[in-house]
C-alpha cells in the first residue's frame, strides 16, 4: 500500500514551475501528488510538518562525484558517498568513471546500481567513460553503457587529448543525445604543476597550471560541439579565460553547458600559504586560482552564463593526503558542505536569490541530463530537500558522512543547512535525528 | 627563534643579524687548531637527505661535529625510502628516536613544513624543492657583508634559472628585507610568474642587469630539472647570459662573483671569471660551515630556554 506524505508549511521554492511560496506539498508513494495551500489530510496520511521558514525544494542533484568504488572502497563506497550526498540534500549524484576497473562497461555500471539499490539512500547515475580503460585511444562500448543506465560519458582527470576522440565521441554521443562531459586540462600546458600559475605558487616553490590550460580546451571542445553537433558539458570550470570560451560558445549557439564547484568560487590560491603553508586540502584539480577568476566566476553565475553547480566530490584517505604538496592526491569532499557554502556566499553574498540557488543545484542539472527530479511538478518524482536557510553552522569534519575528511572549508562557519532529504517519497536523512 | 628553519620568512630581520653575527665567532672556532667545542653535546641530529648533495650535507656534518652534536645521515639511496615507505612515515619513526633536529633536503617543496606538523624535533630546511635554501642565503649574505661591510643599498644581480632555484627565492626574500636592490635576470621561460611582485626588478638583458652592479649571483643551469625547451642550446645559452668577463668589467669596478655551486664551467659562468679575482665562490663554502653552525646553535639554544 502506498503511503502518503504530507509536507506541510515552509516555502516552497520550485524553479521548474516558477513558485515561491507557502505551499503545501502532498506526496503519494513516490511521486509528488499535488502542491497548493492547506491541502486537506486523509487519514492515513503522514503529515510532516514543516517550520516557518524552512525550504521545501526539489532535491539537489550533483553532477560531478566520485564514488571510488569499485576499487577504492578505503576512500569511499556508494553507500557512504550517498550516504554523504543525502545528509548534503542531494537526492541524485552522477558518479565519475574513474574508478578501478574503470566504468567503460556495462558491467561496471550494473555493479555501481546495484550498490545504489542496495544502499537505497540518493539515486545514483554513473557517468560512462568516453574511452577504453580512459587511455584516449579507441571509445568505450557507449551504446551499451548507456543501455546500462549511464547518463553522459567523461574520462574525467583525463581529458580527451586529441581532438580528432574528441570529435568521434561528440558525433558517437550525439546518437544517443547524452552529453560528453569535459575535464578541460590541455596536458602539455598543464605539464606536472600543481597549483594555479601565479606569484602564490612562485613563492612557494610549486610548478603552476596557467588558466589557459583550460580555456584552450574548451574552446577546441566547443568549436567541436559546433562541428558536430554533439552536446558538451564543461566540468568544474577554474579560469576566467574559460568563462570567455562559454560565453563565446554559447553566443554562437553552441551545445555547451558548465558547472561550476563553490571551492572555485569560494577560496582563491592564497590558501595555499596561509593558514596552514602546503594545505594538502587546497590541492585540486583544477586548482584553486585568483580574486579576478572568483569575481568572474560569481558574475558568470549570476548573469546564468554557468548552469550547474556541483561539488567535484573527491574523497582520499588522510594519509593520502599527509605529503609534501607535489606528492599528494589532487581533490576534496563536497557534498556535505556544497549547499551552505553556495547559500553563504551566494544567496547571503547577494550574488543569486535562493530560487536562483536552487535553480543551478536542482533544476538546470535535471534538465542538462535529463534526470528524473528537479521539479515539484505532480507526478514527478518525489525527490525533495527540506533547508534551513537560517542555521548557523560551523564545518565539522569529524562529523562528516563522508570515509573522508579532506576539505578545506573545515572550522568554517555558514549559514544555511539541508535537514531533510526524501527521495522516492521516503526519508533518507533527518538532521534534526 | 621559530621551532624550525623552513623559510627565511622565519627570522626576523634582528635574528638575520643575529646569525650573521654569531657566524663571526663560530668561524673563529673553525681556525684553532682544535676545531671541536662542546656546545651541542648530547644533541642528536639527523641529517635526512632524499636527493643527492655534497656540498651541503658535507657542510651541516662539518658543522654538527664541530658543535660535538652526535650526526646521522640517511641518504636516500640506503633508506626504506625504496621500500616505498612515506616521507610521514619515515619522518614518525625518526621521531620515535628522539632526536632534537632534523636537516631535510628533499625534491617536494614544502617537505619541511610537513615535517613540522609531524614532528617536535626542530626542522632545518637544507633544501626543499623549488622553494626555499634558507642557510645558503644566510651564507650568501655573510660573504656579502663580509665584502661590502653592508647589504643595504647594494646592488645584487641574480643571474640565471629563476624559475627551479630554491637558492633565488631564499635570497630575494633575505636580500629585499635588508634593504638591497635586487635584479634578477634569465630568459623569460625561466622567470617564474609574479615574481616582480617580490619587490625585484626583472630584466631579461644581462647587460642591462650587470650595470654598475654590487654583486653578482650566478644560479646553476639545472638541467636535472629541465623537462622542457626552456632555452636552444647550452651554447646559447652561454652567449646569452653568461658571465664573462666583458660582461663583468660593466660592473662597479669592486663587484663581487658569487655562484650556490655545483658550477657549469662555459654555461652560466666563464672560467676565467669563475677562478678570477672578483670570485668569492670558495669563500661561501668555507662560510657554509660557520653559517650552519650559527643556525644549529642558534636553534638548539632555543630548546634550552623553552625547557
Amino acid at each position: 500500500m502506498k503511503t502518503k506524505t504530507l509536507l506541510k508549511g515552509g516555502r516552497v521554492v520550485d524553479p521548474a514551475n516558477g513558485r515561491d511560496g507557502a505551499f503545501d506539498v502532498l506526496i503519494d508513494g513516490d511521486r509528488i501528488a499535488r502542491v497548493g495551500r492547506d491541502l486537506p489530510v486523509d487519514a492515513g496520511t503522514k503529515v510532516v510538518e514543516i517550520p516557518s521558514g524552512l525550504v521545501v525544494c526539489p532535491g539537489l542533484i550533483d553532477m560531478h562525484v566520485h564514488l571510488r568504488e569499485p576499487g577504492q572502497e578505503h576512500k569511499e563506497t556508494v553507500a557512504t558517498g550517498t550516504a554523504s550526498a543525502v545528509a548534503g540534500g542531494f537526492t541524485a549524484v552522477a558518479c565519475m568513471p574513474n574508478t578501478n576497473p574503470v566504468n567503460d562497461n556495462a558491467g561496471v555500471t550494473e555493479y555501481i546500481l546495484k550498490k545504489a539499490a542496495e544502499a537505497n539512500l540518493a539515486r545514483v547515475y554513473p557517468i560512462g567513460a568516453v574511452s577504453r580503460g580512459q587511455k584516449g585511444e579507441q571509445l568505450a562500448d557507449i551504446a551499451e553503457l548507456k543501455r546500462a543506465g549511464c547518463v553522459a560519458i567523461t574520462d574525467d582527470g583525463r581529458p580527451v587529448a586529441t581532438a580528432l576522440l574528441m570529435r568521434r565521441a561528440l558525433e558517437y554521443a550525439s546518437m544517443f543525445d547524452i552529453p560528453v562531459i569535459e575535464h578541460c586540462e590541455e596536458q602539455t600546458l598543464k605539464g606536472d604543476g600543481v597549483a594555479h600559475e601565479g606569484f602564490q605558487a612562485s613563492s612557494l616553490g610549486l610548478r603552476g597550471i596557467p588558466g589557459e590550460a583550460e580555456s584552450i580546451m574548451a574552446l577546441r571542445d566547443i568549436s567541436l560541439s559546433s562541428l558536430t553537433g554533439g552536446a558538451v558539458h564543461i566540468a568544474h570550470m577554474s579560469a576566467r579565460q574559460t568563462l570567455e570560451a562559454v560565453r563565446f560558445g554559447k553566443s554562437k549557439g553552441a551545445r555547451v553547458t558548465c558547472e561550476v564547484t563553490p571551492h572555485h568560487f569560494v577560496l582563491t590560491d592564497e590558501m595555499l600559504g596561509a593558514p596552514i603553508p602546503y594545505n594538502t586540502n587546497v590541492k585540486m584539480n583544477p586548482p584553486l586560482r585568483e580574486a579576478a577568476d572568483v569575481a568572474a566566476l560569481r558574475q558568470a553565475l549570476k548573469e546564468g552564463v554557468i548552469d550547474c553547480i556541483a561539488s567535484d566530490h573527491a574523497p582520499h584517505a588522510y594519509d593520502e593526503k599527509e605529503a609534501a604538496f607535489d606528492d599528494a592526491p589532487f581533490g576534496i569532499v563536497g557534498l556535505e558542505t556544497a549547499f551552505g557554502v553556495a547559500h553563504t556566499e551566494l544567496v547571503q553574498g547577494g550574488v543569486l536569490t535562493l530560487p536562483e540557488l536552487v535553480a543551478r543545484m536542482s533544476t538546470l542539472p535535471a534538465r542538462v541530463f535529463g534526470l528524473a527530479g528537479g521539479t515539484l511538478q505532480p507526478g514527478a518524482v518525489a525527490d525533495v530537500c527540506v533547508l534551513d536557510p537560517r542555521q548557523q553552522w560551523t564545518v565539522d569534519p569529524a562529523r562528516f558522512f563522508t570515509k573522508c575528511r579532506n576539505t578545506p572549508f573545515a572550522g568554517r562557519e555558514l549559514v544555511g543547512r539541508p535537514t531533510l532529504t526524501l527521495v522516492a517519497g521516503k526519508i533518507v536523512h533527518d538532521g534534526a535525528m | 627563534m621559530k621551532k624550525d628553519l623552513l623559510s627565511i620568512d622565519d627570522l626576523s630581520g634582528d635574528e638575520i643579524h643575529l646569525v650573521l653575527d654569531t657566524t663571526e665567532a663560530m668561524r673563529e672556532i673553525g681556525r684553532r687548531p682544535i676545531k671541536k667545542v662542546p656546545t651541542l653535546r648530547g644533541k642528536t641530529i639527523v641529517n635526512l637527505f632524499y636527493e643527492p648533495s655534497t656540498r651541503t650535507r658535507t657542510s651541516f656534518e662539518i658543522a654538527e661535529k664541530r658543535l660535538s652534536a652526535d650526526t646521522l645521515n640517511i641518504a636516500v639511496a640506503t633508506s626504506s625510502v625504496l621500500k616505498g615507505e612515506t616521507l610521514a612515515d619515515t619522518a614518525m619513526n625518526i621521531e620515535a628516536m628522539a632526536p632534537d633536529m632534523i636537516v631535510l633536503r628533499h625534491a617536494s617543496s614544502g617537505a619541511g613544513h610537513l615535517l613540522s606538523r609531524i614532528c617536535k624535533s626542530r626542522i632545518i630546511n637544507a633544501g626543499d624543492g623549488m622553494h626555499e635554501h634558507p642557510t645558503q642565503a644566510l651564507l650568501d649574505a655573510f660573504t656579502i657583508r663580509e665584502h661590502k661591510k653592508r647589504i643595504e643599498g647594494l646592488k645584487v644581480v641574480i643571474v640565471g634559472d629563476l624559475l627551479h632555484s630554491r637558492v633565488l627565492r631564499s635570497n630575494v626574500l633575505l636580500l629585499t628585507s635588508l634593504g638591497a636592490e635586487v635584479w634578477v635576470c634569465g630568459p623569460p621561460t625561466l622567470v617564474p610568474a609574479g615574481i616582480a611582485q617580490s619587490g625585484v626588478k626583472v630584466s631579461t638583458s644581462i647587460d642591462e642587469a650587470v650595470a654598475d652592479a654590487d654583486v653578482i649571483m650566478m644560479l646553476r643551469i639545472q638541467q636535472e630539472r629541465m623537462q622542457g625547451a626552456f632555452f636552444p642550446s647550452l651554447r646559447e645559452y652561454f652567449t646569452t647570459f653568461g658571465m664573462t668577463a666583458e660582461r663583468v668589467a660593466r660592473a662597479k669596478p669592486d663587484v663581487i662573483i658569487m655562484h650556490p655551486g655545483p658550477m657549469n664551467r662555459g654555461v652560466e659562468i666563464a672560467s676565467e671569471v669563475a677562478d678570477g679575482p672578483y670570485s668569492v665562490i670558495l669563500e661561501q663554502v668555507a662560510n657554509g660551515v660557520a653559517v650552519r653552525m650559527a643556525v644549529l646553535y642558534m636553534l638548539a639554544g632555543e630548546s634550552e630556554t623553552e625547557n
